[in-house]
């Protein structure tokens, strides 16, 4: 959900969307327009509280007069413009890129992925059976969370929310290229000599279980992870006067996980380590 | 920002690299002591706007280290991030992008055989087989197989650089196993290059206009540049005005030369006219086209005929600065501009007041890092900043936001050098020259089963047949790659295809950066596919899907493709044309884009696996 902030109200401007007229506030993307008309379309790069790479390419459209297909969550509408959602090209290009992603990462933590999947008829396996994967260890070097890269997409959006776009800390990139390209802190070492403050906005972030809660992690692992028998519950967090907003994921009546609303208009999801990881003492029960 | 560094200390050799290129460090939290709370702490750091500024001196400062230890250890990485203020794990991440670093110890020499079409072709594999078997482990030689290092007209090629201060570099081209042997073992008493005329087989001829000075001029002198006509373009600009320029350059209707074939005078005027401030130039020297070496020929052979035509480009833009970023793999076409550019300094042609009209201008050299994609024009302005050499999407467009987010024009290097005989001879005298849409003359590089190979100079509308024919093609002709990897084969019976733009892209190829690959029937066909595939899988930068994983199934297909013919094929030839057309839909850039042309071509042209 976008939070629209209520400024000025902004110039509408006027597109045709899957051959029907649509007006759109200026500065609003192609995905936006969509969305408002109720269309869905597949989207993992994009996040809501971030500036999308536009690196996934899951959302192409076709748009009039260019000539290739453009990312829908990054291309601003302009007046005039004609654009087609639901094309044999554009349907095509992204039936090939759930193919090409899930013949070589895990998705099975992504949400909505096996939907897609499903929508567009792709079939991971038809590369066969020696289809290079990207197939890593999890990295279990804190107590606090995982980083399983052979389920990650790089979507850039850890980088993006640990670097200058939220946290500032700047402690993982991209590193490497092509096929080899690693979401890594320097000299690819563990994340305890990293420049990591824990803040857990990337795992807020990350759109593929990729990075997540080591308590989530060894729940999985342990097979007693069942999202569908958790609440939710969203209070304001003790530990400070700032009150960011909390969601407690609970299980079993141990919380598993926190994250925090992303329509929040101070903290926009994110918190830092005693939000996010400091709530075993709630349910410290000596 | 608080950054924060890792405890790697460099070591005295890998700090001097760094001082020598960035000045001893001046405050505390630069590398030195420091006062207060975390005195001696040299992990944290508190940036100031001045180091963040500096940001772009990331590549240069990561090439100093390399250049003198020959890999970048943590320690060196490190220090220089704490000398520009810049995040360790994004300056890891821009380290292990280029392939001409490593983050892991390896001897001082490397040795760069290359292994890419036209090497192939002329035996590489059995070369580089020999080479290994004679400089094997703890010969103090690392070994690389390398993608096409500008040398076709002299393949195979191999290039030797050794670490020290200063740092050493030999070609050896055509090579064999003892002479590229003695290029790694004793660089500097390898054998002088030849001159960079060898390059040009119409050396000589008057009728010559963008090599007319290729192999007549001494390259070192500019006195000499001067005789033979040199700096009359610049005068005639500044006599013209900007604007003027513009118009001129405008009306010859010179298209851009690096593949795009976008009008020039378009481009300088759509940024001429961007209120934004300041405007730069770039000029694209990263020729890494496997195929091209006209770049590296224009630069080794008439260097200041480069820095004359940027400066022109600057001038009729308003831009005060201009970048050269020059492929990593080019010694003496560094070493050359380097000269050049100085001597110019010296002389008044660049610096703050060019031949005395009051307008400054100066270049600076940045060196590519052995990464094809930095030829793309958004990977290189991130590449310049100190950024990974990923390309942006566009819009907005370089003109609007380019390097630095400003207004950026950006040439490559041979359409600069168009300029000169636009503006001395007038736009209407070139207009006339080639056809109506393609005007004036055209670089060919030409290489692999010719006798002449080498890069030549015809008006546009000469056809593929005539060029051939000038570098002698050798019988039993099978293929002519036009165009690079990224083009597109011909069949040897469609010689008579016009080499325009127009004439190409209504024969179903494309000129593309000018590459004339001639094949003949010896050249096992679906190997060289293979390898066309294989230069995409290890350039692709790796940030959007459709090539980062496009290309990994491109080649797998093409693998099991190798034995392969007729219906045993059928099935891959499918998988490839499915990846390949949301390739070219969805990926991001060019090299996504264009990474299935050459095989689809073969495909349907050459019925490669019929
Ligand atoms: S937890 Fe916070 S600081 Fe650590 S990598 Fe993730 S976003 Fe960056
Ligand atoms: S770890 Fe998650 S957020 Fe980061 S790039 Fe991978 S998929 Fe995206
Ligand atoms: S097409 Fe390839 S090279 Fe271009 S941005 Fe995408 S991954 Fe990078
Ligand atoms: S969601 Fe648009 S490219 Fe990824
Ligand atoms: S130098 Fe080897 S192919 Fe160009």
């Amino acid at each position: 959900m976008t939070v629209t902030p209520l400024g000025i109200p902004r110039r509408l401007l006027e597109f045709t969307l899957d051959g029907e007229p649509v007006r759109a506030p200026e500065g609003s993307t192609i995905l936006d327009a969509c969305r408002a008309a109720g269309k869905d379309i597949p989207t993992l790069c994009e996040g809501d509280t971030l500036t999308p790479k536009n690196a996934c390419r899951v959302c192409v459209v076709e748009v009039e007069g260019s000539r290739t297909l453009v990312p829908a969550c990054s291309r601003r509408a302009e007046p005039g413009m004609e654009v087609r959602t639901g094309t044999e090209r554009a349907r095509h290009s992204r039936k090939v890129v759930l193919e090409l992603l899930a013949s070589s990462v895990d998705l099975s933590t992504t949400p909505r992925a096996a939907e897609w999947i499903k929508e567009y008829e792709a079939k991971p396996d038809r590369f066969g059976p020696d289809a290079a994967r990207v197939d890593e260890e999890p990295r279990v070097d804190n107590d606090l969370y995982v980083r399983d890269y052979g389920k990650c997409i790089l979507c850039y959006k850890c980088v993006d929310a640990c670097g200058d776009q939220w946290q500032n800390s700047f402690a993982i990139s991209v590193a490497g290229r092509g096929f080899d390209a690693r979401i890594a802190v320097e000299h690819d070492g563990p994340l305890t000599e990293s420049a990591c403050v824990y803040c857990g906005n990337c795992i807020e972030v990350c759109p593929t279980g990729a990075l997540s809660f080591k308590s989530e992690f060894d729940m999985r692992a342990a097979g007693t992870w069942n999202e569908a028998a958790q609440t939710r519950t969203t209070t304001v967090c003790a530990y400070c006067g700032v009150g960011c907003n909390l969601t407690l994921h609970v299980q079993d009546n141990e919380i598993v996980k926190v994250s925090s609303p992303h329509d929040n208009p101070v903290t926009h999801g994110n918190l830092c380590i005693k939000g996010r990881f400091g709530y075993q003492h709630v349910q410290n029960r000596d | 920002m608080d950054l924060r560094f890792g405890d790697g200390k460099p070591t005295d050799e890998e700090r001097a690299a760094v001082d020598a290129l960035l000045g001893p460090p001046e405050s505390s939290w630069e590398g030195a002591d420091r006062d207060g709370m975390r005195a001696g702490d040299l992990r944290w750091a508190r940036g100031g706007r001045e180091a963040r500024d500096r940001r772009d001196q990331l590549l240069p400062g990561l090439h100093a280290v390399n250049d003198r230890v020959g890999w970048i250890s943590e320690g060196a990485l490190d220090y220089l991030c704490r000398r520009l203020t810049v995040p360790p794990s994004e300056a890891y991440g821009v380290a292990t992008f280029y392939a001409m670093f490593s983050v892991r110890p390896r001897p001082a020499t490397v040795l760069h055989v290359c292994t890419d079409l036209a090497c192939a072709a002329a035996g590489a594999g059995a070369l580089c087989a020999g080479i290994e078997s004679r400089l094997g482990p703890g010969s103090g030689v690392s070994v690389e197989r390398s993608p096409c290092l500008g040398l076709c007209e002299r393949a195979p090629a191999a290039l030797a650089i050794r670490a020290g201060e200063p740092v050493r570099t030999a070609v050896s081209a055509p090579a064999t196993v003892d002479s590229a042997v003695l290029a790694a073992s004793a660089p500097d008493a390898a054998p002088e290059e030849p001159a960079a005329a060898m390059a040009v087989p119409q050396a000589g001829d008057p009728s010559l206009t963008l090599l007319r000075r290729v192999g007549a001029v001494d390259p070192a002198s500019l006195d000499d540049y001067r005789a033979h006509g040199g700096y009359a373009a610049l005068r005639r600009a500044f006599a013209l005005g900007p604007a003027g320029v513009i118009r001129e350059v405008t009306d010859s209707g010179l298209l851009g030369r690096g593949g795009a074939a976008f009008p020039t005078g378009r481009k300088w005027q759509a940024t001429a006219s961007q209120p934004d401030r300041p405007h730069y130039l770039v000029c694209n020297a990263d020729e890494s086209e496997p195929g091209t070496f006209k770049d590296r020929v224009i630069m080794e052979g008439d260097p200041y005929a480069l820095v004359e035509a940027m400066t022109i480009a600057a001038y009729a833009t308003g831009a005060h600065r201009g970048y050269l970023y020059l492929r990593g793999e080019y010694p003496r076409a560094l070493h050359r501009m380097r000269h050049a550019i100085d001597r110019a300094r010296a002389r008044g042609l660049l610096g703050d007041d060019v031949l005395g009209q009051g307008y400054a201008f100066d270049i600076e050299i940045r060196r590519g890092a052995g990464a094809y994609i930095c030829g793309e024009e958004t990977a290189l302005f991130n590449s310049i900043e100190g950024y990974r050499g990923e390309p942006r999407s566009k819009p907005p467009f370089p003109v609007e936001k380019g390097l630095f987010g400003k207004p950026t024009v950006e040439n490559n290097v041979e359409t600069l050098v168009n300029v000169l005989p636009v503006l001395t001879m007038g736009a209407p005298a070139y207009a006339a020259i080639g056809t109506g849409r393609s005007t004036g003359p055209k670089l060919f590089c030409v290489s692999g089963s010719v006798g002449r190979p080498g890069i030549y100079e015809l008006p546009f509308g000469a056809t593929l047949g005539e060029l051939l024919e000038l570098a002698e093609v050798r019988d039993g002709l099978r293929a002519v790659l036009l165009g690079g990897a990224a083009g597109g084969f011909v069949r040897a019976d469609e010689l008579d295809i016009p080499l325009t733009f127009e004439g190409t892209r209504q024969a179903g190829a494309t000129l593309g950066s000018g590459v004339v690959m001639a094949f003949d029937d010896t050249v096992p066909l679906p190997r060289l596919l293979l390898r066309i595939a294989q230069f995409f899988r290890d350039e692709s930068c790796g940030q959007c899907v459709p090539c980062r994983v496009g290309t990994v199934r491109q080649e797998e297909a093409l693998t099991r493709m190798v034995e392969r013919t007729g219906s045993g094929a059928a099935g891959d030839i499918a998988l490839l044309r499915e990846v390949g057309s949301a390739m070219r839909d969805a990926s991001i850039c060019g090299l996504g884009q264009t990474a299935w042309n050459a095989v689809e071509s073969a495909i349907d042209r050459l019925g490669a696996y019929e």
